[in-house]
């Protein structure tokens, strides 16, 4: 039902926030405490374990938190930006860092790729062949990160997976290398993101009127002009939403560096932020330098949060 | 057709894994350490999944996680079925401000909070206990569900609220009588992402159940039996075989609705 409507924003999105709606029903008693009534659950739960805890992580990155505190040996004592010092000095920081960042935007690029181009590839195919590529999109979604994670592990391993023995590769380890190993992540991050991006821009395109299309092709565009020129910038909306979502996902990446690399890698080298952070505060006790790395990839979610919102406010949409 | 044709090969390649995995949970263990691997087996064995569910506890580890992503599953969806139906339907102060911190939430790398979320549930002694995995997922999962859930809200006119009214109905028979039915297949879509991301929990199970084993999930059971040294690929494609179906039959049943969901979510 509504993924006839869905490009509707595209067409219409300018023109319709121009209009000033009426203001439901409701609204017209001043001082109605009705909503915030409805709103109380979900507030004392995101404030408590939320709000509250983001408070904590900055807080405890400001001290010096160790296995000595947490057990009472020693009294905590405030570090103030010590913790950001001792981090930001450390080159590994910095490599992680580097890694982090360039691991998940291949990741968001091949996601995107792979996703909008079986999302159109899905709209020229007959029922039969459609079925068949939802249905495993849909299974490839479903699997969970770690179940996920040690099915590629053994698609791919040395002794006994089917992979090496088709490439002819005999017992090469794919995560061995520090870039095959990354590769490898990768894969599998792709095959379990790709199907939300595929069925999302799907239903987008579905609701693009078929004559438009129709012309497109009649005045002899290319598959990739009618993608770049035609429907591109219909599907703007749903693009920008699948975008946002799989950077935050891609950005995140835990249980499937965790599993695939063991913990991060030899020495390290496929660590990303999120498991660099939890092997320095469970690992090591340093709770401390854990949540500032905590704390720094808040802040860097927080910039990609804030050109969201101004990319939607330029649009003009109404919140 | 060259399409038709591209379409089914890689439908083949998206569903080699989790045919791989469900055939090496059915191969006997020779078959797997052969060094030989084929793509179907002449003696398919239970061997594997015995050796699964005569792990201790496993039972138990499968049990709470369906009651971990459960109880997630249906508080989120009444919590942020409120929530939503208040930012839609009511006009007041700060809800815009209200609306972008529900965006802003979404962004929030719930891996960061684990440490002090590990302080706040011993702090509540709620370690070693499904509280611990459940809590923190149904806060993680609200504010996507009420960003989610607002077209579906919003999709229902005002002149039916009206009509409600004046027939002599309350707010809350309204509520939960009229509205609630209309937007549950909103809630089914959003029910997917709760259940999937408190399914797949693998974080938090391993930093908050300790010591208490008894009170672990699927995910930890899992590790019994790959050790990255030496893994018992046979019991770890057993163990992910039924960590996945329910997951799998989830999505087979709401699958339609997810899809006109994404459509609604997507739309605003």
């Amino acid at each position: 039902m509504a993924a006839q409507e869905t490009a509707e924003p595209a067409v219409a999105g300018r023109a319709g926030a121009q209009v000033t709606r009426k203001p439901p029903a409701r609204a017209r008693q001043r001082g109605d405490r009705t909503p915030w009534l409805y709103l109380a659950p979900a507030l004392v739960v995101l404030g408590g374990l939320l709000v509250y805890p983001i408070y904590q992580l900055g807080l405890i990155s400001l001290f010096r938190y160790t296995q000595a505190q947490v057990s009472g040996g020693e009294p905590t004592t405030f570090r103030g930006l010590g913790n950001y010092a001792e981090l930001f000095g450390d080159p590994e920081f910095w490599q992680v860092l580097l890694a982090t960042v360039v691991f998940a935007a291949a990741c968001v690029v091949s996601t995107l790729a792979v996703g909008c181009a079986l999302a159109v590839l899905l709209t020229r195919v007959r029922a039969l062949p459609r079925l068949a590529l939802m249905l495993a999109a849909l299974g490839a979604w479903a699997t969970p990160a770690i179940t996920g994670s040690t099915v590629w592990l053994f698609l791919f391993d040395p002794d006994f997976g089917p992979v090496n023995r088709v490439l002819g590769l005999g017992d090469h380890s794919w995560t061995y290398g520090r870039y095959s190993a990354f590769f490898l992540v990768l894969l599998e991050v792709v095959w379990c993101s790709f199907p939300f991006v595929m069925v999302t821009v799907y239903a987008g395109i579905r609701a693009v009127p078929e004559e438009v299309l129709e012309a497109a092709a009649l005045d002899g565009a290319s598959q990739w002009r009618i993608w770049r020129s035609v429907l591109a910038p219909m599907l703007r909306p749903i693009l920008v939403v699948v975008t946002i979502q799989s950077v935050i996902w891609d950005f995140k990446v835990f249980t499937q560096i965790y599993v695939m690399t063991n913990g991060g890698g030899i020495a390290g080298q496929n660590l990303v932020l999120n498991v660099y952070a939890y092997q320095k505060a469970f690992a090591s006790s340093e709770y401390s330098l854990g949540s500032a790395i905590g704390v720094v990839m808040l802040l860097i979610l927080l910039v990609i949060t804030l050109v969201y919102l101004r990319l939607l406010r330029r649009r003009g949409e109404e919140l | 057709m060259a399409a038709e044709g591209s379409a089914l090969l890689i439908a083949v390649v998206v569903a080699f894994p989790l045919y791989w995995m469900v055939l090496s949970a059915f191969k006997p263990a020779g078959e797997i350490e052969s060094g030989e691997p084929r793509p179907w087996t002449l003696a398919p064995s239970l061997e594997s999944f015995r050796r699964v569910f005569e792990q201790r506890e496993f039972g138990r580890y499968f049990l709470n996680s369906l009651v971990v992503a459960g109880s997630v599953v249906i508080a989120s969806a009444l919590i942020a079925f409120l929530a939503a139906t208040a930012v839609t339907r009511f006009r007041f102060r700060f809800r815009t401000t209200l609306l972008i911190m529900f965006l802003v939430a979404q962004m929030v790398p719930v891996e960061a909070l684990t440490i002090p979320l590990f302080f706040l549930m011993r702090d509540f002694g709620q370690l070693n206990t499904l509280g611990a995995l459940i809590l923190p997922h149904i806060a993680f999962s609200l504010p996507f569900a009420i960003w989610m859930l607002r077209g579906f809200v919003k999709a229902v006119p005002e002149a039916l609220e009206e009509a409600a009214y004046l027939d002599g109905a309350s707010r809350s028979r309204f509520l939960w009588q009229i509205l609630f039915p209309l937007v549950l297949p909103g809630l089914v879509a959003t029910s997917v992402f709760s259940f999937i991301s408190a399914w797949n929990d693998f974080l938090f199970a391993k930093s908050f159940i300790i010591s208490d084993t008894s009170q672990s999930t699927l995910p930890m059971a899992l590790l019994v039996f790959y050790k990255p040294e030496e893994p018992d690929w046979g019991g770890v494609m057993a163990a992910s075989t039924v960590m996945t179906i329910p997951v799998l039959i989830f999505f087979v049943l709401v699958q339609r609705r997810l899809v006109s969901g994404l459509g609604g979510a997507v739309k605003d």
